[in-house]
């Protein structure tokens, strides 16, 4: 097939939505298998910025009006700026709360280690 | 491969949920109603792009603001709740420097 | 479920759900003060309102079945009735016969403003949005009546003095909430007055308003929000909201037409649809952010009364 500056934006974008969406399902997954609460935060946190970031740039790179790659950034700098305070606030919230941490108490898990 | 992406969200916005109607303690379910928020928005986009309307985009924008001031509300006045220390007994946490 | 606290959690995704329904739909203006209104302003108030009357429900000590039985059978007949009307979007019901090709037709033409939406809100059925502000400033004033406390300014140096001590724990917070207030507020213009061109207006941009107003006082404390918004000053501006959407009308009135009448506003009838929608959009901007601002300056108030009561009493 003739290369085409088209055809490559469209696999850019392609992988880009692709990544994007591996890491929220990831995200997913890790929010219900994860033991303790502030190892959740943890997936949460991590894995919804990057992946809302990936998905937004996938998407910016289909766009044909000027605007809706302005509104796009827009929500990419919002997104990469509000989502890990979010999640700093509520690990601060929990600690100050007084919610214990999983910690290890397991003798033979010590011996082992 | 937009509605690839569509399907893959949704199918974390129910993992969301299910992890809020579990959750033992409280902030489970805030994290889990604050991850259900986010994936909310990118879902808003990329139906503004399947659909074919970028009017979308606006209320995606409106959504990410109302979720942070949302979570920052709750967090505000979850000082004043009675919070229920699950089974584990409470341990000592080390002074903030 | 006995915790309220969850209960409210989960009536802010039932919210964001039916929001995400409007907008498969296709109706963005609806989702839009869905979403804004359902998801944010009432979860808020309806958590500071927890906050004073305690978290979990009270032990019922009977259980409601005759009030089960009353609301099943007239849910089953209010259900039965509605078998009766035409199915959902077909296309011989008399709506989409004669109501809706009207307005999707001669609205450019009439009113000349492309989102069809604001055309019947603020143009067409102009009396009506007018009664919906007024019902918004009456419901100001009921919580004004009921609920405004009285301050003294000794509390104020005790609160601020708080207020001092939580910045050390808030820091993080209180940094972002700085950069990020300008642009909520920047925002909240532009859905303003983008109504005329895609999902916007005046309600919802007075909702985006008054809720950077919010996380203003949520994280700076409410006095220091109080000296930087008299509520004075809200006050006047909840009141001169209603009174630019009234004064309108007046003047259509003045100059020869109906009441909200825009036509006569302006030498050219289009030119004087927009002046009248700009106008009352305005307005309706206006009253919806101040009564929202008082709403919440009036429980967080009463909140910090009941603190300081507490705190004094256990001296």
């Amino acid at each position: 097939m003739p290369f085409d500056i088209n055809n490559v934006i469209d696999i850019m974008s392609a992988i880009c939505l692709l990544i994007g969406s591996f890491l929220c399902v990831s995200g997913g997954v890790g929010i219900l298998r994860f033991p303790d609460f502030y190892t959740r935060i943890h997936a949460v946190g991590v894995t919804d910025t990057l992946g809302s970031g990936t998905i937004l740039i996938g998407l910016m790179l289909q766009c044909h009006e000027s605007l809706v790659f302005v509104k796009l950034v827009m929500i990419l700098l919002m997104t990469i700026f509000i989502s890990p305070i979010a999640c700093h606030a509520l690990a601060k919230a929990a600690t100050l709360s007084g919610l214990p941490p999983l910690l290890c108490n397991n003798k033979e898990l010590e011996k082992k280690l | 491969m937009l509605i690839g992406a569509t399907i893959a969200i949704l199918v974390v916005m129910i993992l969301a949920i299910t992890r809020g109607i579990i959750g033992p303690t409280l902030y489970d379910r805030i994290l889990a109603v604050n991850m259900f928020g986010t994936k909310t928005v990118l879902l808003l986009s990329l139906l503004g792009f399947v659909m074919g309307r970028p009017h979308f985009l606006d209320i995606a924008i409106v959504y990410a603001l109302i979720n942070f001031i949302s979570m920052i509300g709750v967090l505000r006045y979850s000082n004043s709740f009675a919070f229920e220390p699950p089974t584990q007994e409470k341990e000592k946490l080390p002074e903030e420097p | 479920m006995k915790d309220l606290v969850a209960v409210v959690m989960l009536a802010g995704i039932y919210s964001l759900l039916s929001a995400s329904f409007f907008v498969v739909m296709d109706a963005a203006d609806v989702a839009f003060t869905e979403a804004s209104v359902g998801a944010g302003i009432s979860t808020l108030l309806m958590l500071v309102a927890i906050t004073m009357t305690g978290r979990s429900e009270h032990l019922v000590r009977h259980k409601p079945m005759l009030a089960l039985v009353v609301v099943t059978i007239i849910g089953g007949l209010l259900i039965y009735g509605t078998l009766d009307m035409p199915h959902f979007g077909a296309v011989d019901s008399p709506i989409h016969g004669y109501v809706a090709p009207r307005y999707i037709n001669d609205s450019m033409q009439e009113v000349g403003v492309i989102n069809i939406v604001t055309s019947v809100l603020a143009s067409y059925r102009a009396f009506d949005t007018f009664g919906e502000v007024v019902v918004i400033f009456t419901a100001g004033i009921g919580v004004l009546v009921l609920l405004s406390v009285e301050r003294r300014p000794e509390d104020d140096a005790e609160i601020d003095s708080l207020n001092k001590a939580m910045h050390e724990q808030q820091l993080i917070l209180r940094i972002a909430t700085k950069m990020l207030i300008p642009f909520i507020l920047l925002f909240a213009l532009y859905v303003q007055f983008h109504g005329d061109f895609g999902p916007g207006g005046g309600f919802q941009a007075g909702v985006i308003f008054a809720s950077a107003i919010i996380l203003y006082a949520m994280l700076f404390g409410l006095s220091t929000a109080r000296r930087v918004i008299n509520q004075s000053f809200i006050q006047l501006v909840a009141a001169i909201g209603v009174l630019l959407f009234g004064s309108t009308g007046l003047v259509s009135l003045l100059n020869g037409g109906n009441f909200l009448d825009y036509n006569v506003l302006f030498v050219d009838p289009i030119a004087g649809q927009h002046l009248g929608i700009f106008l009352i959009e305005w307005g309706v901007g206006c009253t919806v952010a101040s009564v929202i601002v008082l709403i919440f300056f009036n429980f967080a108030g009463r909140r910090e009364n009941y603190k300081r009561k507490k705190h004094r009493e256990t001296k």
